[in-house]
């Protein structure tokens, strides 16, 4: 399990998190959801090690990370924005990241069937699309086959067919008993896979709860009305 | 140790294939063919190539390791966020951009002299001083430029800074040693001048490479002071020391920078 616990963080005058608490449930899909600049990357980001939190601490299966590399074994993370170097085929990108996990990668060949990226193999990756260097970093963070997803807008800048192709993909994880977290600042777009809802607005959880325990507390039967409730009582 | 040199190798492999690391290299090997076609000596050549590698590589190395250093930041996201340390991350990275620099100019002065042919061992020693005094500074630049972009993550910041750090160090410095000098002319100024020479890298370079031409002489009692200096085991020891420490020290202080820089 994935625990945040007071997790708090500023960058210079501007406060990002406001003592966050979240706990991400084994074998389950959540979402972290909010408007631009709630803190949804930041907080993923605090998790995988590239931000250091002011206070507060996270555990992965009850051990803090703080300061550590290890647990990142038992990660695969999708960044929001995938960017390789430019004069590395994918080929070279894909084997970089295996040379620095030293193990292979079991699900390498049936993502990169999935995403149909194989034609792509030996291009020097600056002349793929935004849409398909995504697809390179949902291969890059689903291929070892981890224990925890974390995927940071996993369907932003994918055609309809591939983002499908991603929905069923993180559905198939959790059937596989993986525990999920992903981010994205737009709900609909994500309403059919995630189980438990996590609203970050200015920085603080607003919510945390399944999608009917929110359309209960808001009285509203869709999720994005539902949403915009909270949004108006808390005064944004 | 792993994780470094493989990132070391798969930069270094990144970059060799830049066009602008092969334009680089053929800079040097367009302007030593022609000093060395015009030259009478291979000495003179050194001399002028000096000139060119005490403006060239410090600029290029500043203004191109920060362009790279910054395009690179999203997918330094994706290195930090495997099983890795951030220090492996940092030094691979730092290893295979001066790597590729460093490389790209001694092939590019190295080839020439090679195709000309050099006249005698003196020359080759002369030349090898000058490939690594070359060497050293791409590293303090590099090292420059990596201390700039941990500090900030504004590129025209950067960039400013990265030009103004250039700029100090040649031509401010010098300018500034010039006002000591003539401010305290009538002092025996020759050995706090050989200490000051230690406090700035291109002078340091310059100095190592001029008194290896025997051009000393022209530069009066000051020269004679230092070329007993510098002439001696102990003061290359020590300039070379001194050009090593400014080669790792500012990729030192950026690496501890780096150590809790928020991405």
């Amino acid at each position: 399990m994935v625990e945040f616990r007071h997790v708090d963080k500023s960058f210079g005058a501007l406060t990002v998190l406001r003592g966050v608490d979240v706990r991400v449930r084994p074998g389950r899909i959540t979402a972290l959801v909010g408007p631009n600049a709630a803190g949804k990357t930041t907080l993923i980001k605090c998790l995988m090690g590239l931000v250091v939190p002011d206070a507060g601490d996270i555990f992965v299966d009850g051990v803090a990370v703080r300061g550590t590399a290890a647990y990142r074994d038992r990660i695969g993370y999708m960044v929001q924005v995938a960017r390789f170097p430019d004069n590395l085929s994918l080929r070279e990108v894909l084997d970089l990241v295996k040379d620095l996990r030293g193990r292979p990668a079991t699900l390498e060949d049936l993502l990169l069937g999935l995403f149909a990226l194989e034609p792509f193999l030996h291009r020097p990756v600056r002349v793929l699309s935004g849409g398909t260097r995504q697809k390179v970093g949902a291969v890059l963070a689903m291929m070892f086959d981890p224990e925890i997803l974390v995927l940071d807008e996993p369907t932003a800048s994918l055609d309809p067919l591939a983002s499908r192709r991603q929905k069923d993909r993180i559905l198939e994880e959790r059937a596989r008993g993986k525990t999920v977290l992903l981010a994205s600042h737009s709900l609909a777009e994500l309403e059919e896979v995630f189980d438990q809802l996590v609203f970050l607005l200015d920085g603080r959880v607003c919510f945390d709860g399944t999608p009917e325990e929110l359309r209960e507390l808001a009285r509203e039967r869709r999720l994005d009305r539902a949403i915009a409730r909270l949004m108006e009582a808390s005064g944004s | 140790m792993r994780a470094f040199s493989r990132l070391a190798r798969y930069s270094l492999t990144d970059l060799a294939r830049s066009w602008w690391i092969a334009a680089y290299a053929l800079f040097f090997a367009a302007t030593t063919s022609t000093l060395l076609y015009f030259g009478e000596e291979p000495a003179q050549a050194v001399a002028s190539v000096l000139s060119l590698v005490l403006i060239v590589i410090p600029l290029v190395s500043v203004i191109f390791g920060l362009t790279h250093l910054y395009g690179s930041r999203d997918f330094v996201e994706l290195l930090l966020a495997q099983p890795v340390d951030r220090r492996s991350v940092f030094w691979g990275q730092y290893a295979g951009l001066s790597l590729a620099l460093a490389l790209a100019y001694v092939v590019g002065i190295l080839g020439p002299f090679f195709w000309y042919g050099l006249e005698n061992a003196a020359d080759a020693g002369t030349l090898a001083v000058l490939l690594a005094a070359g060497t050293l500074l791409t590293f303090t630049f590099v090292g420059l430029a990596a201390l700039v972009s941990v500090l900030t993550d504004n590129r025209m910041k950067a960039l400013g800074g990265a030009v103004a750090l250039w700029l100090y160090f040649a031509v401010v410095y010098d300018g500034l040693l010039l006002i000591v000098m003539i401010l305290f002319q009538s002092y025996p100024l020759e050995r706090p001048l050989l200490g000051l020479v230690l406090l700035n890298p291109l002078d340091l370079a310059r100095v190592l490479v001029l008194l290896r031409l025997d051009v000393a002489a022209l530069m009066g009692y000051t020269g004679a002071v230092f070329q007993s200096f510098f002439g001696s085991a102990w003061g290359v020891a020590l300039a070379l020391v001194s050009l090593a420490g400014w080669a790792a020290g500012p990729a030192v202080v950026a690496a501890r920078v780096y150590r809790r820089k928020d991405f």
